[in-house]
């Protein structure tokens, strides 16, 4: 299979490269010689994976994620691993064990997260296309940063086999690339069945982008443009929504009540999934050595101290805080009714639209070291963490720019209706045009 | 209101290995996430999550898998083809 060689040797000024391959081989078939980037949160045999960690330096899986097998099947060439926020906790890539990854567009601002590294690939022309991964908008945050397209597929569309698990019930492997086209030609390669992920689904995806969105009902939500949220980001996106008209679509206003509660819950389940997920990193069975003369506990927690960077301890610590007895009805049991809620919102809504538009996020790219405090960093997700709680699919397409930076028009659908938010982005990019 | 007390407590139960110094940052913060999170007790509904996969469970075949080597390669402390970790009791 793996018949050609090409060489990959990227100037590589934004540290979006953990680890670059620069004589990766490929075979034939529909992406034959196609040098993608693979975040380093996806496992590639034979080639280090970090999750952007010190506690996973040296690790070097020896299986291919689904994913990734099914990228070589198709002729790819993987060119390199791509710097994260560590574990894929982050809006910034400013979490990395391994330093910031900068925004090609400004290099005093950061490329979003936690994809940031593939975005940036991506936008900077080292690479035609990247997978990264979305847990609360870690795909369209980048894309949106860094004026790429990048899909959130619906949960169980791509498989998550060799994901590193971060918080399993919410995040998906993902596309991302300069254009539409090349988005929707990766999500044809990597999409489908997979019966080492119990909850993937068989919905192939098989789709050539159509231009054609007449008549077309697009949901507004009037949160999307409420509190938060930049007035030049809603006015690039709201003119963009004009443009959406003007092709043929009808837009109706509506609101998402339970996005009041949609932050605060996701946050109680992505930290309570990766208290758990993350219990595994004990400096045992990989990673660097744990002092095996020391006690179970003494050794486990020297090594978590030296190679969990703080956010992924406070995420850590704080996910144990809400599975504690006594806290667990309090928060993550709440969570699940405020996710349960996001659900039905988003179902009653789709019953009358087809899609729903907004920004992806609510400023522009941020500048390096700007947000130091934790929960305004992650109040910057307010947008992206509905359509996760939801499983439904969501992407980022460039709408214009406020202050010389991309924004974001993002599109999201019902749930396996992937190839309707590719479509009305595909419109929209395509109508856009000059 | 989280106290020093329960962060280290909590760092206890997730072996986080928190130091002295850290304690005054890390339950400041905690504190401002927790107040946040609190928005919740507002929160009214059915806890009931949809699911529309049930039972997923793949026939039990033995398939081609790693083998002993590859399987412990990554591990720092090995002896005799087994994983070496550090006491329990």
């Amino acid at each position: 299979m793996a018949a050609h060689t090409i060489h990959f040797e990227p100037d590589d000024r934004y540290n979006a490269f953990l680890k670059v391959c620069k004589t990766p081989t490929h075979g034939d078939g529909k992406l034959a010689g196609v040098a993608v980037a693979v975040k380093d949160n996806i496992s590639t045999q034979g080639i280090e994976t970090t999750c952007a960690s010190k506690i996973l330096k040296g690790y070097i899986p020896p299986y291919d994620a689904h994913a990734v097998s099914l990228l070589k099947t198709a002729g790819a060439a993987i060119a390199g691993k791509t710097n994260m926020d560590e574990f894929g906790m982050g809006t910034s890539t400013e979490n990395s064990a391994f330093g910031p990854t900068l925004n090609p567009c400004d290099t005093d601002r950061v490329p979003g997260g936690s994809s940031g590294g593939s975005a940036a690939a991506v936008a900077a022309g080292m690479v035609r296309m990247a997978l990264g991964t979305d847990t609360g908008g870690s795909i369209r945050c980048p894309a949106a940063f860094c004026g790429i397209v990048g899909l959130k597929p619906t949960y169980g569309r791509v498989s998550r086999f060799g994901l590193i698990a971060y918080a399993n019930s919410l995040e998906t492997i993902g596309p991302m690339a300069k254009n539409v086209a090349d988005v929707s030609l990766l999500m044809s390669v990597i999409a489908g069945h997979d019966k080492k992920d119990t909850t993937s689904h068989d919905k192939q995806y098989n789709h050539t982008p159509s231009v054609d969105i007449k008549g077309l009902r697009i949901g507004i939500p009037q949160e999307y443009f409420g509190k938060g949220v930049d007035p030049e980001v809603a006015s690039v996106v709201r003119k963009a929504i004009g443009r959406l008209e003007e092709l043929g679509a009808v837009t109706v206003p509506c609101s998402i009540p339970s996005m009041e509660y949609a932050l605060a819950a996701y946050y109680v389940i992505c930290t309570s999934e990766a208290s758990s997920n993350l219990a595994r990193f004990d400096g045992v069975r990989y990673g660097p050595a744990v002092d095996t003369k020391k006690s179970w506990h003494a050794a486990y927690q020297d090594a978590r101290r030296d190679g969990f960077g703080p956010e992924v301890r406070r995420r850590i610590m704080l996910g144990t805080f809400a599975l504690s007895s006594g806290y667990y009805g309090k928060y993550y049991a709440k969570a699940q009714v405020a996710r349960e809620n996001v659900r039905k919102d988003f179902a009653r809504l789709f019953a009358d639209v087809d899609v729903l538009c907004g920004p992806t996020m609510p400023t522009i790219a941020f500048r390096l070291g700007e947000k130091s405090d934790p929960l305004s960093m992650y109040l910057s997700d307010i947008l992206t963490v509905p359509v996760n709680l939801a499983g439904i699919p969501a992407i980022s397409v460039p709408c214009g720019k406020v202050q010389g930076m991309p924004v974001g028009l993002q599109v999201m659908g019902r749930p396996f209706e992937d190839e309707r938010v590719i479509d009305v982005a595909y419109a929209y990019e395509q109508g856009a045009k000059p | 209101m989280v106290t020093e007390k329960d962060v280290e407590h909590i760092g206890e139960l997730a072996d986080i290995g928190i130091a002295a110094a850290e304690l005054a940052t890390f339950t400041g913060q905690f504190n401002a996430i927790v107040e946040y999170f609190d928005i919740l007790d507002r929160v009214h509904g059915e806890g009931l999550v949809t699911r529309d996969l049930y039972n997923v469970l793949r026939e039990d075949e033995v398939t081609p898998s790693l083998s002993l080597e590859e399987a412990t390669r990554n591990a720092g402390a090995q002896e005799d083809g087994f994983i070496k970790a550090p006491r329990v009791m």
